[in-house]
């Protein structure tokens, strides 16, 4: 269960596949436009319950519970070996055999 | 089921009516005022009508940690580049590091105005439809300024993943206290827009408006001014990465206001010739979220498709040249900034800088080059995060030709300098893209003479351009 007033991100349908704009790439049409909303919930819920939250600017949006508390996941990526390769060539471009 | 069907698409139907009601009252300007009989409007009155000039700008900016930013010479980037130059070519390049303005980009002083404007109208809040730095932009000036603030992103796929770089961008904007509403792949962001300024009654802080064009304007005066005070001239060409068109068109015309009629205003657009803006599975891969063609074309060639009825973003009225260069060699020169000139920047505002490095190859050497943004870095806005999600996403990445790239299938990064070239984007077929809308109408003296002004041709190329 998840307490009323926890920061939590919700997830809502607004166009299914038939009702989106025309003229999309298909891929697109296949597939239905969805929005993602942060806020606070205003009720005790379960994951995956349409619940009701208040935004931080204090709009109420209705979705699906997706995750409660979340954390920014992005960051610096996986090991790029070209990267070294890259610098290596920047450098041997630039300073030639002094580089060595 | 039908009937649902139908009764959806009349709401979309419904709202998208509204537009030009919703867009008049939350931007507080009537665009009717600047109409002229035919197709035209009248571009210089809209731009001189809103109460901003040079002087107003400038200090509205210098209040909010905007503008003046290091003009730096790469003297090493520039070396570089003339080992490919011709004897007495190779011009002198510098670059202007607008990732010093508040929030990390030039974007501030663009949004500064519409905040200003916002407060000024009396609004609570203001909303733009932004995934990159302009959404960081307004969220830093509103929170300054007091107001609530939302940035509507476009955001993932239908997998629910998203680029790094927009990640990044809506956890700045919450850093700065503003809601970020997060969409799916798809045109319908305009309708979800359109919906929230309805619900909230906020300013729309449109990069298109008037004043979302006029605050860059300080960005060319201070180049001019700058070059003119240590150099003792104007620069021959400036690059500016061209997506909107926004971001040259406010050069340009801070430039030719400030004296420097002469200097050659430069477009550059990464080439992502081959991807569909609005398709869900080439959304994750490409790697620049904007500065490319993708953007760069279509508002050349039809400015009022923007979410505002007549946009102050006309890059055709300005552009001297248009070129592009790859994927690769954009974060080549991000790499070279970085391990040259120990300025470690975000890689999308550098794709002036890579075109740069080829065109100054074309210039003599005591010509000067400036490229008049970097944007800042962090994680998931940067080379590493950027190349990781491409390969993620099966774009193959390679040295080589970078002329080889194919957007959304691989990354050719320049296997040395000597392959890092831009290519051009010929502007007479771009006019003829934009002429094509008037094909099959009647027009008259004065449409053509609009014509002429917002292609800067004259009249009888328009026409020699129309057959």
């Amino acid at each position: 269960m998840i307490d009323k007033g926890t920061y939590v991100r919700i997830r809502k349908t607004i166009f299914e596949p038939k009702e989106r704009s025309k003229n999309l790439p298909k891929e697109t049409a296949l597939v239905p436009f969805k929005m993602w909303v942060k806020g606070f919930l205003e009720e005790d819920a379960d994951l995956f319950d349409i619940v009701t939250i208040k935004t931080i600017t204090g709009r109420y949006e209705t979705g699906r519970l997706k995750e409660a508390t979340p954390p920014y996941k992005h960051s610096y990526g996986d090991f790029i070996p070209e990267i070294l390769e890259l610098r290596d060539i920047i450098k041997n471009d630039m300073y030639g055999d002094e580089n060595e | 089921m039908i009937c649902m069907v139908m009764k959806m698409s009349n709401k979309y139907q419904e709202l998208m009516n509204q537009k030009n009601e919703i867009m008049k009252t939350s931007i507080g300007l009537d665009y009717n005022k600047y109409e002229i009989e035919g197709i035209g409007f009248d571009f210089e009155y809209m731009m001189n009508d809103q109460g901003y000039d040079i002087e107003k700008i400038v200090k509205i900016q210098n209040e909010n940690m905007i503008g003046n930013t290091p003009l730096v010479e790469l003297k090493n980037i520039t070396n570089y580049a003339r080992k490919y130059a011709k004897k007495g070519y190779g011009a002198r390049i510098f670059l202007k590091d607008e990732a010093a303005n508040i929030s990390g980009s030039f974007k501030a002083r663009r949004a500064v105005l519409a905040v200003n404007q916002a407060k000024e109208l009396g609004f609570k809040g203001i909303i733009a439809a932004t995934s990159g730095n302009y959404g960081a932009a307004v969220a830093a000036l509103a929170a300054k300024a007091g107001l609530k603030c939302i940035i509507v992103q476009e955001c993932f796929d239908s997998r629910n993943v998203s680029q790094p770089e927009i990640l990044e961008k809506a956890r700045k904007c919450e850093a700065y206290g503003a809601e970020v509403v997060q969409l799916s792949v798809g045109p319908e962001l305009f309708y979800q827009f359109l919906k929230l300024i309805g619900e909230t009654g906020y300013f729309n802080a449109s990069l298109y408006s008037p004043y979302g064009v006029k605050g860059i304007e300080t960005l060319g005066h201070e180049i001019a001014e700058e070059l003119m005070e240590k150099i003792g001239k104007y620069p021959e060409v400036v690059v500016v990465t061209n997506a909107g068109g926004g971001n040259l068109t406010g050069t340009a015309r801070g430039l030719k206001d400030a004296g420097a009629t002469e200097t050659l205003v430069i477009g550059a657009s990464v080439n992502l010739y081959g991807l569909h803006m609005a398709s869900d599975i080439d959304f994750n891969r490409k790697s620049f979220t904007t500065g490319h063609t993708g953007f760069g074309i279509p508002f050349a060639v039809f400015p009022d498709r923007s979410d505002v009825p007549r946009s102050a973003a006309r890059p055709l009225r300005y552009m001297d040249k248009y070129v592009m260069v790859n994927q690769g060699s954009v974060f080549f020169m991000t790499e070279a900034l970085a391990i040259l000139e120990g300025m470690e920047r975000g890689p999308a505002g550098n794709t002036s800088l890579a075109a740069a490095f080829s065109l100054a190859q074309t210039m003599k050497d005591n010509e000067i080059i400036v490229v008049q943004e970097t944007e800042y870095t962090g994680a998931g806005k940067h080379i590493l995060p950027q190349l990781s999600f491409a390969r993620k996403n099966g774009v193959e990445l390679k040295f080589g030709d970078p002329r080889k790239e194919i957007p959304g299938q691989n990354i050719i990064i320049p296997q040395d300098g000597s392959y890092l070239c831009h290519q051009n984007i010929d502007l007479n077929d771009l006019k003829k893209t934009y002429l094509k809308r008037y094909k099959d109408m009647v027009l008259s003296s004065l449409d053509f003479k609009y014509l002429s002004e917002e292609l800067r041709i004259d009249i009888e190329e328009v026409k020699e351009l129309m057959k």
